[in-house]
């Protein structure tokens, strides 16, 4: 299928006896707001981490626009248009927003391996990097540390530096995770901006953002997809209410 | 019994005294490392403490060689208990490089302690008469203290053995080794638990190094001289597991007694060899779990 | 609002020459003529800053934690020593060079396959090599000269015209310059794009994978270029001494390196200049009047480094500079 970008066939992985993911069939539409939700435990991280390359699995293949990357790392996979934000910030905590957004442009722009001229002298590494943090109105801070910043700004930057791969699938990882709902607006507001051409997969489990945002629901449960569709037709699904009853309903 | 038997025999009885040596004193360190992740370069002071205060107490005060290793071992055991809480404890969440320069500082400063106390030169030790002399099996004679070593050894390793794998404090070891979290989120005290194996693994040293005085000899350098030696054996083993320890122990000290018996120049290099090929091959050692 | 000007001239910013690092070279000049009489000392103190900036690369900007580095440093000295005694080579730069290049390439194949391991697997990897190769060179002895060293190392006057002398100055000034050159490289390496992903991925490797960092490409590199400049600490030690031993390549050598660069501070390459001074002087002079006193402070040092003055020397500085800025605000 040409509108599909990103595709899981019988998914599989095994850590020993421990089934994480059971043939699981996926598949992303080029342009889509597809959201990934489930209970706690489900395996949804554990579902991005196959599709991003952290994690092998034990059986099944993921394309990419038509190609099979199932062998492929993760660098390679990243640089083929995946990327990813974690359920927990992976930021450079030690060092300032802008170098933090820097170090993934400039490792698109493919110069990051250029050993014998100033990082200074790409200007168009830093100029880039503004840009996308202005977007964010992260500008004001770019030349503040992470760790200097609340939790919910560096979330933002989490997504920025996503982003600053020019990624053609997004992978976002409970961008909310963390962040007390008062200021969740703000990554609502940012997943919401995100230009049409990236297509976008979103684990949450605030219902709010996810019904806000998606067009296209997979229910995960156990590690195997339970159902998917319409976000109305979830919504009014039996089983994923008794899925989710021994949770605490944000919805 | 032909030459040549005689020397393969020798050298495998050899080797497996001075390995039963290695696993005591690494054992400890084999658990905690492999508990906390804590990349200790010190854990020979240990060992070399409890050779001193054996040798002292045999020395100054009389006391006969079983209860002065037990003394020993005990002593030790406790001491170990400030040096992991006020010192070790802080850098858990630090990176490997602190954790390693932290123990090489602590032993530089202990073996410059036991050289201004002791004096640099090697100490003598008198083994008891009964461990003395030969002892014939039948088949032919072997050294009396270094069958007492081999046997206190597999007598100690079938003990730590049982105690891990049986009981109900290693069964939480082993859980809190394996994923530390979720052994956290059972209720285990890990914190408790870590202290409990810290001093164990201490006091095992010492119970170690006051039994290799006779063997490998004891100067303040022990702990420098055989740093390498404790982190290979735990590396190679696998961390957190009694077994790869064992079995690290028993590959490591044949090969090394051999290959220096075989070739006295060049000796030293083997078991270098065969833990790089082992690590190469399986990074987490022979039984260790985290690759 | 940050203008993109003010953004720009932040990278710039650190990579400008300031006032302040001419004075390292001003006192390594002015110490030739205030302490001519310690000449040889100090090619040594030179000779070991240029081993400490080898090891920064690796440990302190890419967060690679090796116990082995001395295997390069001694694979320099045993190249450039070796030419001299074996083959009568006698022009002292190109066997430098040869040096460096020798342990470039030994550095770049165990690095590929040293690094595609971690902690403390790769940290018992790098000791091990390093002791395989010191006990390689010793069973070779015929080549290496074995537990008592290489002789008959000896190199012609420098360009033909700088004698070697008693009193060490030749070589002063021969590693002054070497130090130079190759403090220009490093400084440039580490202000580079290709130095800034170094700190990315000390900082955080998974993030590194994740924005599509080839890791291991760029770690085997640096540790190759730190394995060719350690190469040229040892070819610069084997010249200036004409005498090798297995020394150079010994876990202490590795270990007392590593303690230099903690010292100095990591990671700032000053650091290597400040370590390798303070750690060597102190050594001269204490070591001589008690051994386990100068062993138990080195030991002591460490310890309190490591749990309250992590940045070493510089850190301090650093601090006492802040103190003093507020204080006079």
């Amino acid at each position: 299928m040409s509108d599909s970008v990103l595709q899981a066939v019988g998914l599989c992985k095994n850590f020993g006896a421990l089934e994480v993911a059971h043939n699981i069939d996926f598949t992303l539409k080029r342009g889509a707001r597809h959201a990934l939700i489930g209970p706690n435990g489900a395996g949804k991280t554990t579902f991005i981490n196959l599709i991003t390359g952290v994690l092998m699995p034990s059986s099944g293949q993921i394309i990419l626009n038509g190609q099979d990357i199932t062998g492929l790392g993760q660098a390679e996979r990243s640089r083929r248009g995946i990327a990813r934000t974690f359920q927990i910030n992976q930021l450079f905590r030690g060092l300032t927003v802008l170098e933090n957004v820097v170090l993934a442009i400039a490792e698109r722009q493919g110069i990051a391996s250029a050993m014998f001229r100033p990082l200074s002298s790409y200007s168009e590494v830093t100029d880039e990097a503004m840009e996308l943090l202005s977007n964010f109105d992260l500008n004001e801070d770019a030349l503040r540390r992470i760790d200097e910043l609340p939790y919910g700004r560096q979330r933002l930057v989490e997504i920025v530096i996503a982003l600053g791969q020019r990624p053609s699938v997004l992978l976002l990882d409970e961008p909310a995770a963390g962040i007390p709902s008062s200021e969740s607006q703000h990554i609502l507001d940012a997943a919401s901006a995100l230009s049409s051409d990236i297509t976008v997969l979103i684990i949450e489990h605030d219902m709010e953002i996810v019904f806000s945002i998606a067009d296209y629901i997979t229910v995960l449960v156990s590690g195997a997809v339970l159902t998917e569709g319409e976000p109305e037709a979830i919504a009014a699904d039996e089983r994923v209410r008794a899925v989710y009853l021994g949770e605490v309903d944000r919805g | 019994m032909s030459q040549l038997s005689n020397i393969i025999i020798s050298i495998i009885f050899d080797g497996l005294a001075y390995a039963m040596i290695l696993f005591i004193i690494s054992v400890g360190l084999s658990v905690t490392m492999g508990l906390m992740g804590f990349v200790n370069l010190a854990h020979g002071v240990f060992a070399m403490a409890g050779g001193y205060f054996v040798t002292s107490l045999m020395s100054v005060a009389g006391v006969p060689f079983i209860p002065a290793l037990l003394i020993a071992a005990a002593g030790v055991a406790v001491v170990s208990l400030p040096f992991e809480r006020f010192l070790y404890a802080p850098l858990y969440k630090a990176g490997e490089l602190d954790q390693v320069l932290l123990s090489i500082g602590l032993v530089f400063m202990a073996s410059a302690s036991f050289t201004y106390v002791f004096g640099p030169d090697p100490v003598p030790i008198k083994v008891p008469d009964s461990l003395r002399g030969q002892v014939d099996l039948g088949f032919r004679s072997f050294p009396a203290y270094r069958l007492f070593m081999v046997a206190v050894g597999l007598s100690m390793a079938a003990g730590i053995w049982y105690g891990f794998e049986k009981t109900l404090i290693g069964a939480r070891v082993r859980a809190a080794v394996d994923n530390r979290m979720m052994a956290q989120s059972v209720g285990i005290d890990v914190d408790r638990l870590f202290r409990f194996t810290f001093a164990l693994g201490s006091g095992l040293a010492a119970l170690g190094g006051g039994l290799a005085v006779d063997i490998l000899g004891l100067s303040p350098s022990f702990a420098i001289q055989y740093l390498v030696l404790f982190l290979i054996v735990v590396a190679v083993g696998g961390l957190g597991t009694i077994k790869g320890t064992f079995v690290a122990a028993l590959v490591l000290g044949v090969i090394d007694n051999g290959g220096k018996y075989l070739w006295p120049e060049g000796g030293a290099f083997f078991i270098y060899a065969v833990t790089i090929v082992i690590l190469l091959l399986k990074p987490a050692g022979l039984y260790g779990r985290h690759g | 609002m940050i203008s993109d000007a003010e953004s720009r001239a932040y990278f710039s910013q650190r990579s400008r020459l300031k006032w302040w690092e001419a004075l390292p070279w001003a006192l390594s000049v002015a110490a030739f003529f205030v302490l001519p009489d310690y000449m040889a000392f100090g090619t040594q103190v030179l000779i070991t800053i240029i081993f400490a900036l080898s090891l920064d690369l690796v440990v302190g900007f890419a967060g690679v934690v090796t116990l082995g580095h001395a295997a390069y440093f001694g694979v320099g000295a045993y190249t450039a020593g070796m030419v001299s005694a074996h083959l009568g080579w006698t022009e002292p730069i190109s066997a430098l060079l040869l040096a460096g290049l020798v342990a470039a390439i030994v550095g770049f194949m165990s690095g590929a396959v040293l690094l595609r391991y971690h902690g403390l697997t790769l940290l018992m990897l790098t000791l091990a090599t390093a002791i395989c190769l010191q006990e390689f060179a010793n069973v070779n002895e015929d080549v290496t000269g074995g537990f008592d060293g290489l002789t008959g190392v000896s190199f012609a006057p420098l360009l033909g015209l700088f004698e070697y002398d008693l009193w060490g100055h030749t070589y002063y000034w021969y590693s002054m310059v070497v130090l130079f050159l190759v403090f220009v490289v490093v400084r440039i390496i580490v202000n580079s794009p290709f130095g800034m992903s170094l700190i990315g991925i000390r900082e955080n490797t998974a993030r590194m994978h994740a924005i599509g960092t080839p890791v291991y490409r760029r770690l085997v590199s640096v540790y190759g270029v730190s394995a060719g400049i350690a190469g040229l600490a040892g070819g610069l030690f084997a010249e200036s001494n004409a005498y090798v031993t297995l020394d150079v390549l010994s876990f202490s050598r590795s270990g007392t390196i590593l303690i230099i660069l903690i010292l100095g501070g990591v990671g700032r390459l000053y650091g290597a200049f400040a370590g390798a001074v303070v750690y060597l002087v102190l050594e001269d002079e204490l070591a001589k009047m008690s051994p386990e006193f100068w062993e138990f402070g080195v030991g002591l040092l460490l310890v309190l480094t490591v749990m309250f003055a992590r940045g070493g020397l510089l850190g301090i500085f650093d601090r006492l500079r802040k103190v003093f800025s507020r204080a006079a605000l």
